[in-house]
């Protein structure tokens, strides 16, 4: 089993989760992509555990899971928060927080 | 006249060892009514009398014991306990106990417990009367540790302690605006004598390694010149601002704002005489510079004619005696100036005038009492019917200041001149003048308050005061008469090891032609007074009145001089920093620094577009350039 092809399997799906974040308009496909490169991320770090024949990437992996699962119910009660309110999960609709 | 060699004190024991409750009792009685509070109003005024009387009695058990003591044997030092030990330097407090803090014991507790009898009278009607009684006692305190102290260091904790509660006690009535800036002024104008105390005992201290009296005294010698100049006047820039002697006289004609006890007591027997104790107890450092020497004579005499001419224009009967106090200290400070042959005159005249003028000043305050507390002696007037007991006394008190023959003044004041006349015929001529103004001023305010047409106000009936009021102006009245005949022949040998000289006895009755002149001078000036003031006096300020009238006054301008020298140019000074702190820290630092901010604030809030996805942008970016970074990093 060469370790390569699961860090450029990785490396795929961060760069799919980095351009969905940044091009897709719906606030809950971008929100997707932002899960797609925390599970990227941790591909890569239980290769390298793999590869480096210790656990630390295991264990960070389930650290960064926590965070995405916290990250997860927070991020859709705005979102549900604000379709509520602006009938609307577009990015870009909810604007009025600038200078 | 002999110069003496200074002999060490002796160390203390029995009664001596016991000296401290003399400062304890008071001190202790002062806090207790303090923290006491209302619960002590009813007795207050009786502890606070008892715990001054208590300090004469063992000052007076104290005395007498050092009367009996043989000659070597006066000066004892009592030791209490280490303040300060760092490096070479022992600071202790200790008293010292001889002939010259004894008499100045016996004078602060003495006339004190009389001024405290009369004060039970005088301050019955105040609400206050209980703190009265505690700023009173720790005024006595304060002073028995100024007279009291074997070392500089001592005598200063004493000095600032009477700074204090002259300050407290000017302001007894803050509520009064003149009383509130009375005190202040007489704070701020004492500090800057101190500074000269301060700057005197650091110069000690490298010269000596010491402030205690005993080592200086013994290696007083061997100052160099130019130190002992700096030192000697240093230290009479700090008895200029106790002293009120010009040019830090402006305060003591404000401080009569305070009650009338206070200023016979503090601003005129005892505390404003404290520059006159530290002049002659630092005699050994003055006999190494004639410099220094003459600057005492000359402020002295300046001061006695200043005085003198401030007490024949005012119209305030306090302000007359305030401008008189100014004036005889001057007479001591030009003593004290002489060296060893005035020193013991200066003392001799400090304790008459101690009497003559605590005496006047009660006598002032209970015609104030009569005349509901009226100052004014263009409203008094034919007082010598209504208040024979305080007519009387405070006519004995006339005479001894202006010199008649054979009371207190008579002694005191004559023995001064004649020094004077000895050592330089300006300075005699001066004090020889001054004598005659005196003599001229008191007579007016003779006139103007006992004598003539009654002026009175409507509604005033002037009475007698109350015994607890007349029996201390009895006993002192009598002092004022006897105290110079008392001691004329007695305070000359007495003194002698403390002020390092042995003076020539005086004759009781000799008369000297110095004597004969002054006296001329005296009549002249009691003559002069008559012949102005026996008619009519206009119950209001003439408005024809003459250049000096005007300038006595308003004090001779001595505030206008200390507002437009000092005052003014130190507020342009204050202004110039708080302009250049306004335009130059707040404007150019701190202005220029936020500004830049503001403007670098103003272009970089664009990027706060509100679009998601551009933040996200930056987020990417900022992760990829930071990876970057960490790359480049490891691969260089």
């Amino acid at each position: 089993m060469n370790p390569d092809y699961y860090l450029v399997l990785s490396a795929i799906l961060f760069s799919v989760g980095v351009l969905g974040f940044l091009l897709r308009r719906n606030a809950i496909v971008a929100f997707m992509s932002v899960e797609l490169m925390l599970n990227a991320s941790n591909l890569a770090l239980v290769s390298f555990s793999k590869v480096h024949g210790n656990l630390d990437g295991q264990i960070a992996s389930f650290f960064v899971m926590v965070v995405a699962a916290a990250e997860v119910v927070i991020g859709l009660a705005i979102i549900v928060t604000i379709f509520r309110t602006r009938r609307s999960t577009s990015v870009d609709n909810a604007n009025l927080l600038k200078f | 006249m002999n110069l003496l060699e200074t002999t060490a004190p002796i160390a203390a024991s029995g009664l001596y060892s016991w000296a401290w409750l003399m400062i304890a009792i008071p001190a202790a009685s002062a806090a207790f009514l303090l923290v006491g509070g209302k619960l002590t109003d009813a007795w207050a005024h009786l502890l606070g009398t008892a715990a001054s009387i208590a300090s004469f009695v063992i000052g007076l058990l104290l005395f007498v014991d050092l009367l009996g003591a043989t000659e070597g044997s006066r000066a004892v030092s009592v030791p209490l306990w280490d303040l300060i030990t760092t490096g070479d330097w022992t600071i202790q407090v200790g008293l010292l106990v001889d002939q010259l803090s004894i008499l100045f014991v016996l004078l602060i507790t003495g006339v004190g417990s009389l001024i405290h009898i009369y004060s039970i009278g005088y301050m019955a009607h105040d609400s206050r009367r209980r703190e009265f009684f505690a700023y009173m006692n720790l005024f006595i305190a304060a002073m028995l540790i100024l007279v009291l102290g074997d070392n500089y260091l001592t005598l200063f904790f004493g000095w600032e302690g009477v700074g204090l509660s002259s300050y407290l006690l000017i302001g007894f009535w803050y509520f009064k605006k003149s009383a509130a800036v009375a005190a202040k002024k007489a704070f701020v104008v004492n500090r800057i004598g101190d500074l000269g105390l301060l700057m005197a005992m650091f110069a000690l201290l490298t010269q000596f390694g010491s402030t205690s009296f005993v080592v200086v005294n013994q290696n007083a010698a061997s100052l160099s010149g130019s130190w002992a100049t700096i030192i000697g006047l240093l230290l009479l820039l700090a008895a200029c601002g106790k002293s009120a002697q010009v040019p830090l006289q402006s305060w003591l004609l404000d401080a009569m704002e305070g009650p009338t006890p206070v200023s016979a007591l503090i601003h005129a027997a005892t505390m404003v005489t404290a520059g006159v104790y530290l002049i002659i107890r630092s005699h050994l450092i003055y006999d190494q510079t004639p410099t220094a020497q003459l600057a005492v004579a000359v402020v002295g005499t300046v001061t006695l004619l200043f005085g003198a001419w401030i007490g024949t224009s005012k119209d305030d009967i306090k302000k007359v005696l305030a401008g008189s106090t100014m004036s005889q200290i001057g007479y001591m400070m030009l003593a004290a100036g002489l060296g060893p042959v005035g020193a013991a005159f200066a003392i001799f005249h400090l304790l008459t005038h101690g009497f003559f003028k605590a005496n006047m000043c009660l006598g002032a305050g209970s015609v104030m009492h009569g005349m509901n507390d009226d100052v004014d002696m263009r409203h008094f007037g034919a007082l010598r019917k209504a208040m024979p007991i305080t007519f009387l006394t405070f006519a004995m008190g006339y005479l001894a200041i202006i010199g008649f023959p054979f009371t207190a003044g008579f002694y005191s004041k004559d023995h001064i001149i004649e020094a004077a006349f000895h050592e330089s015929v300006v300075l005699g001529s001066l004090a020889l003048i001054g004598a005659g103004v005196t003599a001229f001023y008191m007579t007016r305010l003779m006139m103007m308050t006992f004598f003539g047409d009654k002026r009175w106000l409507k509604g005033v009936h002037p009475h007698e005061s109350p015994m607890s009021m007349t029996i201390p102006l009895i006993v002192l009245a009598v002092l004022s008469i006897i105290a110079g005949a008392a001691m004329n022949n007695w305070i000359g040998e007495w003194l002698a090891p403390a002020t390092g000289a042995e003076v020539e006895q005086m004759s009781l009755l000799s008369i000297t032609p110095i004597g004969i002149i002054t006296m001329l001078t005296v009549a002249v000036g009691v003559f002069l007074g008559w012949w102005f003031f026996r008619g009519e006096v206009p119950s209001t300020v003439p408005a024809n009145s003459n250049v000096f009238a005007i300038a006595g006054r308003n004090d001779l301008y001595g505030d206008a001089f200390n507002e437009a020298v000092f005052m003014r140019p130190g507020q342009h000074l204050v202004g110039g920093v708080s302009w250049s702190d306004d335009h130059l820290v707040d404007g150019g630092i701190v202005g220029g620094s936020t500004g830049m901010v503001s403007a670098a604030a103003t272009v970089l809030r664009r990027l706060q577009n509100g679009y998601v996805r551009s933040y996200g942008l930056t987020m990417v970016a900022g992760a990829l350039l930071v990876g970057a970074l960490i790359i480049l990093g490891r691969l260089a």
